[in-house]
């Protein structure tokens, strides 16, 4: 796979899966205004993974379209971390989840939008705006759980605790990624991992909430080894086009 | 007593005058109690259907079949809880608490749109629910914004810029699907054989069997009557049915004049008034499912609030 479709890819699916993790909440939140949020999230997050997606079928000339690319793969071929997967356990994994990702998609795309890939620092600095509100939202809850009641210091701790293992993927650079770094279309993910770390401690100390001793990373996504939740993700999520194959809805 | 009586009176022809002089009534404004109870009951009503109305939509959310379909029904969906808070906030104008209201709702004592509970099992219930359940809802809603309490009023012509926006999603969706392959064509029909009743119901009984509609009519709340909206809806409809191939499972529907743009006015079949009541009194396909769901996040979501609220009070006191 040419290099760049693959990073395009590897942005776009982080985007698309949390969108679907955040979509299945609808309806469940913990009062409506905080429903709305998730779902207006989820609606941020595909719009990106849309643009991502054209785009990238643009670039590999297949006659594919960006549907194609976001329902036509295989678990294989999707190349989002496995932090974006993980289940809606409850509020403080939802919002715990997202704060992770918020503060790396700030940091990210605040890199990418001086991308020499023209395409990608515009899709990074509409994002931007976006991660701007993510990051408040969530940052906020970290503050709210950990010094709100015993029972939502110890909810975000738990969830902390868990998905602590997926951080590290995030910063990890994918073989194309780092093949694309010379000529300017990808970015230093070491430079947003400096800024993730600073952010999180931050917050986190904020919050009276502790980043987990155990410093096990378990990373696999980004080249298309996933958790068992992605498969039936991608079987809820695919259904329809691949029943119907010849369907245009 | 006898001074508070004649006060009474007085406020009550000052009222009457306002509502016939189309002078919208506010919150702080004097109103008779059982107008107030009507708003109450009506506008919490209102409020429910949209956010029990999130589910059937919501069922489809991880399986809608492309980016764009997704994109639409999100935004959809969010629309619907967003004119869930307009009303709450509307009706709290009339001094009980969106928590009050949540209350009654899980004890039964508040209703919502029977419509939604009926099942959403192919994905042309979803376009079934934007052009027949929202246009149904829309018919109403525009008359409503005429309704005599202000913030109602208000609210219904916020809502209304956006329902139509639904509808005419609804229909794209049954369109595109009459246009695609057999199974498309297979499942549209099937959606409309399913919803074309229920939608039809959400209009309440005849004008004759409805119990709250002469003091609504008299105090402007409700402007036009269930049977007349009813007719409005099927006569927009069943133009758009044929247009695009599906049948109105009605065999008794037929065309029995023109209106004045030379539009087609339509009879209709009997509604199974039985099967609305039954549904109306709990035992439809999925009442208790809705409710269930309404009432499980809420306790999900007790200890988010309790947080919230504790962090609140502790960073107000630094």
């Amino acid at each position: 796979m040419d290099d760049k479709v693959k990073y395009y890819l590897e942005i776009a699916d982080n985007a698309l899966i949390l969108s679907y993790r955040l979509s299945e909440n609808s309806s469940k939140g913990p009062f409506l205004e905080e429903d709305l949020a998730c779902t207006n999230i989820a609606l941020d997050l595909i719009g990106q993974a849309e643009s991502l997606y054209n785009e990238a079928a643009k670039l590999n000339g297949k006659g594919q379209s960006g549907d194609d690319l976001a329902y036509r793969r295989s678990e294989r071929d999707y190349f989002n971390t496995i932090l974006v997967e993980q289940p809606n356990k409850d509020f403080a994994y939802i919002m715990v989840r997202q704060f992770f990702v918020d503060v790396f998609n700030y940091y990210f795309h605040t890199e990418l939008s001086k991308s020499r890939d023209k395409y990608l620092a515009a899709v990074a600095t509409k994002a931007l705006k976006e991660a701007t509100y993510h990051i408040r939202r969530s940052a906020e809850w970290m503050l709210r759980f950990g010094n709100g009641t015993e029972e939502s210091n110890r909810r975000a701790q738990d969830a902390i605790d868990e998905l602590w293992k997926y951080t590290g993927e995030l910063f990890n650079a994918s073989e194309a990624d780092l093949n694309l770094r010379e000529s300017g279309v990808s970015i230093d993910l070491k430079e947003v991992q400096s800024h993730w770390n600073l952010k999180v401690n931050e917050v986190l100390y904020l919050a009276h909430l502790k980043k987990p001793n155990n410093e096990f990373q378990l990373p696999g996504g980004k080249n298309g080894i996933h958790s068992e939740y992605m498969g039936l993700i991608l079987t809820e999520m695919q259904y329809l086009p691949s029943k119907y194959p010849d369907a245009i809805w | 007593m006898k001074k508070a009586a004649i006060d009474e009176a007085q406020l009550l022809k000052e009222f009457e005058e306002k509502i016939e002089a189309e002078v919208k009534i506010e919150p702080r404004d004097w109103m008779p109690d059982a107008y107030r109870e009507h708003l109450i009951r009506q506008i919490s009503q209102h409020a429910h259907s949209e956010v029990i109305g999130m589910q059937p939509e919501g069922n489809w959310i991880t399986r809608a079949p492309s980016l764009r379909a997704k994109k639409i029904l999100l935004a959809k969906i969010q629309d619907e809880g967003g004119h869930g808070l307009y009303l709450y906030s509307a009706a709290e104008t009339l001094g009980v608490s969106r928590d009050q209201f949540l209350q009654w709702l899980h004890e039964g004592k508040a209703k919502y749109s029977s419509v939604f509970n009926y099942p959403t099992l192919n994905w042309a219930d979803i376009g079934a629910i934007g052009w027949l359940v929202d246009g149904a809802a829309i018919t109403n809603q525009v008359s409503l914004q005429r309704t005599s309490y202000g913030p109602y009023s208000r609210a219904m012509i916020r809502i209304c810029k956006e329902e139509s926006f639904h509808q005419r999603q609804g229909y794209e969706i049954m369109w595109k699907m009459m246009e695609g392959t057999k199974d498309q064509q297979r499942m549209a029909q099937d959606a409309i054989d399913r919803w074309w009743w229920p939608a039809l119901m959400m209009f309440g009984p005849h004008d004759t069997d409805s119990p709250h509609t002469s003091n609504a009519m008299k105090w402007k709340i409700k402007r036009e009557s269930n049977d007349r909206l009813r007719e409005k809806f099927i006569n927009k409809t069943v133009p758009q049915a044929e247009l695009i191939g599906l049948k109105v499972p009605d065999d008794q529907l037929k065309v029995v004049g023109k209106d004045q743009m030379g539009e087609p006015m339509y009879a209709h079949g009997d509604i199974d008034w039985d099967e609305f009541w039954r549904v109306v009194k709990g035992d439809g396909p999925c009442n208790k499912q809705r409710l269930d769901h309404h009432i499980n996040a809420h306790e999900n979501g007790k200890w988010v609030r309790e947080c919230a609220y504790a962090y609140q009070i502790k960073t107000n006191n630094q």
